[in-house]
């Protein structure tokens, strides 16, 4: 490696480059080539490497790139995959269904009013035990319209049934949808799983993300073995009957009890994704929360901003800690209870509101520690709402309210323009 | 010196959509990449339509990157859009010595008053357009603002920039690729202290 001085011919260097760093270079991992791509095309990368027999997709801002880039590999003939090309999110996600039923292996992707279209037939996903992967960019719900981040287009499918797997960056999403593949598909949990990712933050930052091979995903995903596929004609099958209070209820807990299954296998499928690829994705980042008096919790991108003013924090002595809720569906209560045992104070960063109510990650935060014997103190934010953006001053904020107890009821805001005018 | 916290190098462009700072901002991130640095290209989208204020960050170190905000105290500032010099307030949160490089015909003083910024601030004047005008027959800075860009990142050959761009912009045909080819060239030889 070079080292790389700024301005030597003009007499301004800096030494910032110097490369005496132990690092070597990018590239988390151990065995693939890294490249510089996006959290979107990070996305359509896997997927070019999954190979899906089926795609039915209805490009949205910001997740516009993932079925633009795929529908490239389709087009040169790169994947075998049936592109499906509909007239709406509603019909994208119902062709969706349909295939992956059928037996075949499906992908898609949308990001705010595109998933609210497809608000009706996200339980249906769910409940025939359809092991869609989706790409999730999330993107706040209009009005009024915005293209940026918030997470008030994921938040609302909380309840629909799916795997919800929140992402930090690029190299995430990559990794994640290799893990996705396999943790919905397995016999277990037959369950869909969102892939989300923080829209324009994450899906149009151009960062080098390292890739493992073809073969490597071929054989990390294998092919689906469909338990109940429509079309062995042999095994007739029936899908979307109709059930009265007779039997409607032990579906629905059939189908939770895929979800109580993802726990231990994602556990499983973890350690063995980083045999292979060197990089581990606990359900929840801790990160320098062990020993923690204060520790924020936030979800997605926003939580690096976190993690540098938890490193300035302690380097002011002050035990500071950040930890990321990755997995948000089905919360990993047990873990999140355990590692925020005893702590001074918590604090709960939300990317998208309840109106009326708790905040989605604040509601589960808070639930999760009501049976500690001594239960640790909770502040609630609601910050980075359609996309404003949240600075190492806003983190920093929040731990000064935790070191000073300021204890208020309800959520308060982080960047609200009337706050500042205040100041 | 660039005094840059923790070791990372902060990059802000202010460009006008269509301009190309964006891809510009990606090539930067390429090329230092492929020096081996960790690096984030990544634009602030407003309204998606030609002519509107856009402002494009990069983030470089030799460390892996975490956060992901908006850059509010920039190292270096890239002007692409000559009308931007006082409307885009580029010195907004830079250090006094911080480096500005802009596209501009306007002599040193003049550029440096408009900019509003302190002697030490250290400042890079190219007039980029006039180059594009002449090699590709449109305005199209960025090549040039590139090229510039290389001597500010003075160990990495301008070709090395010309090829990445080369490589970024491959749909474009070969007469555009070799024109653009010329202005990186041109954006680093008729840069000027200013």
């Amino acid at each position: 490696m070079r080292r790389v001085l700024v301005c030597s011919s003009l007499e301004w260097w800096v030494s910032w480059l110097d490369c005496g760093d132990e690092r070597a270079a990018p590239g988390r991992g151990r065995c693939g080539r890294i490249e510089m791509t996006s959290g979107n095309l990070a996305f359509a990368e896997a997927m070019r490497q999954i190979n899906p027999d089926v795609v039915a997709a209805y490009p949205i801002t910001p997740s516009t790139e993932i079925p633009m880039r795929f529908a490239e590999y389709v087009a040169n003939g790169e994947v075998d995959t049936r592109y499906v090309a509909v007239e709406s999110e509603h019909s994208a996600i119902t062709a969706c269904v349909g295939a992956s039923v059928a037996g075949g292996r499906v992908m898609t992707a949308s990001s705010a009013n595109g998933v609210a279209l497809m608000h009706e037939i996200f339980p249906i996903a769910a409940s025939f035990r359809a092991p869609i992967v989706f790409g999730l960019v999330n993107r706040s719900l209009g009005a009024p319209v915005n293209i940026h981040c918030d997470h008030s287009d994921s938040m609302p499918e909380r309840d629909s049934g799916w795997v919800q797997i929140y992402c930090e960056d690029a190299q995430e999403v990559y990794d994640t949808v290799m893990l996705s593949v396999r943790l919905a598909e397995h016999p277990d949990v037959l369950t869909p799983v969102f892939v989300c990712q923080d829209g324009f933050i994450t899906s149009h930052c151009y960062e080098p993300v390292e890739f493992l091979s073809d073969e490597a995903v071929r054989s990390f995903v294998g092919a689906r073995e469909p338990r109940y596929p429509l079309l062995d004609v042999e095994n007739p099958v029936s899908y979307g009957s109709f059930t009265m209070s007779e039997y409607y209820f032990e579906i629905k807990r059939n189908q939770i009890e895929g979800l109580n299954h993802v726990q231990r296998v994602y556990g499983k499928l973890s350690s063995e994704y980083f045999a292979l690829s060197g990089r581990e994705y606990p359900v929840i980042d801790r990160y320098m929360s062990d020993d923690a008096d204060y520790v924020a919790v936030i979800m997605s991108s926003a939580a690096g901003v976190v993690k540098d003013v938890v490193d300035d924090l302690r380097g002011d002595g002050v035990r500071a800690g950040c930890i990321r809720v990755r997995m948000y569906r089905p919360f990993p209560a047990m873990e999140l209870r355990e590692a925020l045992r005893g702590k001074k104070c918590v604090a709960v960063l939300d990317r998208s509101a309840s109106p009326g109510g708790t905040a989605p990650l604040a509601a589960e935060v808070k639930s999760a520690l009501y049976m500690q014997p001594d239960r640790t103190p909770v502040f609630d934010y609601i910050f980075g709402l359609g996309g404003r953006d949240f600075f190492p001053s806003d983190a920093l904020r929040v731990f000064q309210d935790m070191m000073e107890f300021r204890y208020e009821d309800g959520a308060r805001y982080i960047g609200l323009l009337e706050e500042d005018d205040q100041e | 010196m660039v005094s840059a916290m923790d070791g990372t190098i902060e990059v802000r462009w202010h460009g006008r959509g269509g301009q190309g700072a964006k891809s510009a901002s990606a090539v930067l991130a390429e090329v230092l990449f492929h020096e081996g640095k960790y690096v984030q290209s990544f634009p602030e989208y407003g309204a998606e339509r030609q002519g509107a204020p856009i402002r494009a960050y990069n983030r470089v170190s030799n460390r892996p990157i975490r956060r992901r905000c908006g850059v509010e105290n920039p190292n270096i500032v890239v002007v692409v859009d000559p009308t931007m010099i006082e409307s885009a307030n580029p010195s907004e949160g830079c250090a006094d010595d911080a480096i500005y490089l802009v596209n501009t015909a306007l002599d040193a003083g003049d550029l440096r008053r408009r900019l509003k910024i302190s002697d030490s601030a250290r400042v890079l004047a190219v007039d980029a357009t006039k180059i594009t005008i002449e090699e590709l027959g449109q305005n199209r800075p960025n090549a040039p603002i590139l090229g510039a860009l290389s001597r500010v990142f003075a160990d990495v050959p301008a070709e090395v920039f010309a090829d990445h761009f080369t490589r970024k912009m491959k749909s474009l045909p070969p007469k555009a690729l070799e024109a653009n080819r010329r202005a990186i060239m041109r954006g680093r030889a008729e840069a000027t202290l200013a």
